[in-house]
């Protein structure tokens, strides 16, 4: 039984946790054993994104620590992951934990890549009678390019009525402290993503990266959409038998 | 953020956002853009590996640049030509207004160039008593309406074919009717007589060619043939980095660029240029100057993490690409290069004044996927933010506040008492119903979105009381 690391983004550990602990589900139902480095608390991105890498630096040695020893790391943000795999290589280039860094960098997985390449799963046995659109995370999609992925485990979803989202791998808007420091730019893109999910005519939009979701399910809310967002993570925790809440 | 750049920068972008009209124009253009570039790259037998080849070419310029320029050079001094090197944009300035004064001229036509943009060219001959036209037609209609260019390769991208009517109407004599042809036919009438009355023609230069020794220009409209061979004079205004090994390399940079910039296989004219006329030729200026503009190029090319941002072909594709462009709009940034490109590339020509573009991110790559010589230009982003906290610093409080982040998550009980804290509060100020008012301290986020439902429990609460469980 393959044992997984979780790394739960510090704003999902705080504010989506039941995207967490959806992912925890599915692991566990398709086999893997999953266990939480409890001393992990977040990955730098933050500070490191607003350019305060002397901030971040220590943030980022100390996640490598935590997780060093671990097989696999699975997260449910494909914006963390790319934080460990491919900006580490930046922030930590003068560190001493550099060559452990970049190691751990091959082991860290976003979770719809962890089902489909590594452990080989597509049908997780879900159920979700919806009409769903997908939304392209940016950091999944341009950095880990991670675009099958998702769509291959919605297909095997019983009863989901996929619908292609209009300019799906356009920005949300979100950007981290972007979304703070030019809130008015933001909520513009955040608005024309927003139109583009009405025209699909769909009850929810999904990502791979609940970063994204948080900013659009604010957005859909205050301009009183009728869509709104889950996880990946947790339309493929809803079992065929039984529909777990799906607006969790 | 500091400085009035950046005031203007939040000012313009707060109404930009808010005109629907014109998030509607900028759209419907590169939705069109977008539908001609896909159709161009489709003609590629290989476009990723032609993006390929274009990186090596620069990159094998850069790493020569001085003997690439100075073979350039050589070549156009034994044509009769002069080469003036201005390593800022006073000096290029200087130069050719000097050129101008000294040869009597009285009126100057000018084809596209967006080096000239960054010199502020225009401005200071005109100040020496020069009429200065532009010639291609987007350039011609911002400077009619006293504008700078919205963007680097469609000045005009911002206004409908009603707004120029309107303009046209009341600028130029004979404008009989709104429709493409008849503002064109007008446009066309008012600038022939400038080109058949003009004793100097500037243009800028797409390439230098160096084992041609020749610059390369393309264009769509005709002007930049007329501007560079009508005229008496000829001045050819260029930044050092256009440089590139030999003349076969257009080969496959005259397609991508046409092709990243508006979708075109090439662009309707492609011109080599080497020197004055020659004897026994038919045509062609008298004189040829070519004035290579460092103005902070060597700087950049000393610096290994951002020296390919040199590569830039100046397509305009990243613009096109960037969903902030797409919603402030070229003129809210303030500068001769606007969109990704202009957010990396000006701290590095104007200063820290503005440092706060490459914070107006969201970081999504959209532009170093289609940079077609494959700047990194979202990571450079990164690098600017990292250098302008080195150097100018931020404000004290963010400073203060990302000091005692570093300080809370290095420490799992710390984080733990102060993101509870943190969760507790918010409930009890959102159950209250203070979101979004002044005591809201997320309200730079509330003030666009509705807040979040703030959960009871944590990831980690739930996993410790569920722990040995499953």
């Amino acid at each position: 039984m393959p044992r997984v690391a979780l790394f739960i983004p510090c704003f999902v550990d705080q504010l989506s946790p039941q995207v967490g602990i959806d992912m925890v589900q599915v692991l566990r139902r398709i086999g893997c054993e999953t266990y939480f480095p409890s001393e992990q608390t977040c990955c730098g991105q933050p500070a490191f994104n607003s350019g305060f890498w002397d901030e971040a630096r220590p943030v980022a040695e100390r996640f490598v620590r935590v997780f060093e020893n671990a097989e696999a790391v699975v997260c449910p943000s494909g914006s963390c992951t790319t934080m460990v795999r491919n900006f580490y290589r930046d922030l930590l280039a003068d560190s001493p934990l550099r060559e452990v860094a970049a190691a751990l960098a091959g082991r860290v997985f976003e979770f719809s890549e962890y089902l489909v390449k590594i452990a080989g799963v597509e049908d997780v046995g879900a159920e979700f009678p919806h009409r769903v659109t997908l939304h392209e995370s940016c950091h999944a999609l341009r950095e880990l390019h991670i675009q099958s992925e998702p769509r291959k485990l919605l297909s095997r979803v019983r009863g989901l009525e996929l619908v292609e989202l209009p300019h799906s791998e356009e920005c949300c808007g979100f950007g981290g402290a972007f979304a703070v420091k030019f809130g008015m730019i933001s909520a513009a893109m955040g608005d024309a993503k927003a139109a583009n999910v009405d025209s699909t005519q769909a009850e929810y939009v999904t990502a791979v990266d609940p970063s994204c979701l948080l900013h659009l399910e604010g957005i859909l809310r205050h301009g009183k959409h009728r869509a709104r967002t889950i996880h990946l993570a947790s339309i493929l925790a809803c079992e065929s038998s039984r529909e777990k809440g799906a607006a969790l | 953020m500091r400085g009035t750049a950046a005031q203007e920068f939040l000012r313009q972008s707060v109404e930009k956002t808010a005109d629907l009209e014109h998030r509607r124009i900028i759209r419907w253009n590169i939705d069109n853009y977008d539908t001609a570039v896909n159709r161009g790259k489709s003609r590629f037998a290989d476009w990723q590996a032609a993006r390929d080849r274009c990186q090596q070419v620069k990159r094998e310029a850069l790493a020569r640049l001085d003997d690439y320029l100075l073979q350039f050079e050589k070549q156009v001094v034994a044509r009769g030509g002069k080469v003036f090197w201005a390593s800022n944009s006073e000096e290029a300035r200087n130069y050719v207004t000097e050129l101008a004064v000294a040869r009597g001229v009285k009126r100057i036509v000018k084809s596209k160039s967006m080096v000239t943009e960054e010199i502020h060219l225009s401005p200071a001959l005109e100040k020496a008593g020069i009429e200065v036209w532009e010639t291609d037609l987007g350039e011609y209609i911002v400077q009619l309406r006293n504008e700078p260019p919205y963007h680097i390769v469609t000045p005009a991208m911002h206004l409908t074919r009603l707004q120029i009517a309107e303009l046209f109407r009341a600028k130029l004599p004979d404008v009989t009717a709104d429709d493409h042809q008849s503002l064109v036919a007008a446009a066309r009438r008012a600038l022939r007589k400038a080109f058949f009355s003009s004793e100097m023609g500037i243009s800028g230069a797409n390439f230098i060619v160096a084992d041609a020794g020749m610059i390369a220009i393309s264009t769509n409209e005709g002007n930049g043939r007329l501007c560079t061979s009508v005229p008496r004079i000829h001045v050819a205004v260029t930044g050092i980095e256009k440089v590139v090994p030999r003349l076969q390399d257009l080969a496959v940079l005259w397609p991508v660029l046409a092709t990243a910039g508006t979708g075109q296989p090439i662009t309707t004219y492609s011109t080599l240029i080497g020197g004055p006329r020659q004897p026994g030729e038919a045509d062609g200026p008298e004189e040829f100057h070519v004035v290579l503009v460092d103005n902070g190029r060597s700087q950049l090319l000393a610096d290994p993490e951002q020296r390919e941002v040199l590569h830039c072909i100046r397509c305009g594709a990243c613009l096109n690409a960037c969903p902030v462009f797409r919603h402030v709009g070229g003129h809210s940034y303030g500068t001769t290069y606007q969109g990704p490109i202009g957010s990396v590339l000006t701290p590095h020509l104007r200063g820290q004044d503005f440092n706060h573009l490459s914070f107006a991110s969201s970081l999504c790559g959209a532009c170093a996927e289609v940079c077609p010589v494959r700047i990194s230009l979202h990571h450079h982003l990164l690098e600017n933010r990292r250098n302008a906290v080195r150097t100018a610093g931020q404000p004290w409080k963010e400073g203060m506040g990302f000091k005692l982040w570093s300080w809370a998550m290095r420490s799992a009980s710390r984080y733990r008492v102060l993101t509870g804290l943190a969760r507790r509060a918010a409930r009890i100020l959102y159950s209250m119903g203070y979101e979004g008012s002044w005591i809201d301290p997320a309200a730079a986020w509330t003030a666009y979105r509705a807040a979040p439902a703030i959960p009871r429990q944590s990831f980690r609460q739930w996993w410790e009381s569920q722990d040995g469980k499953r």
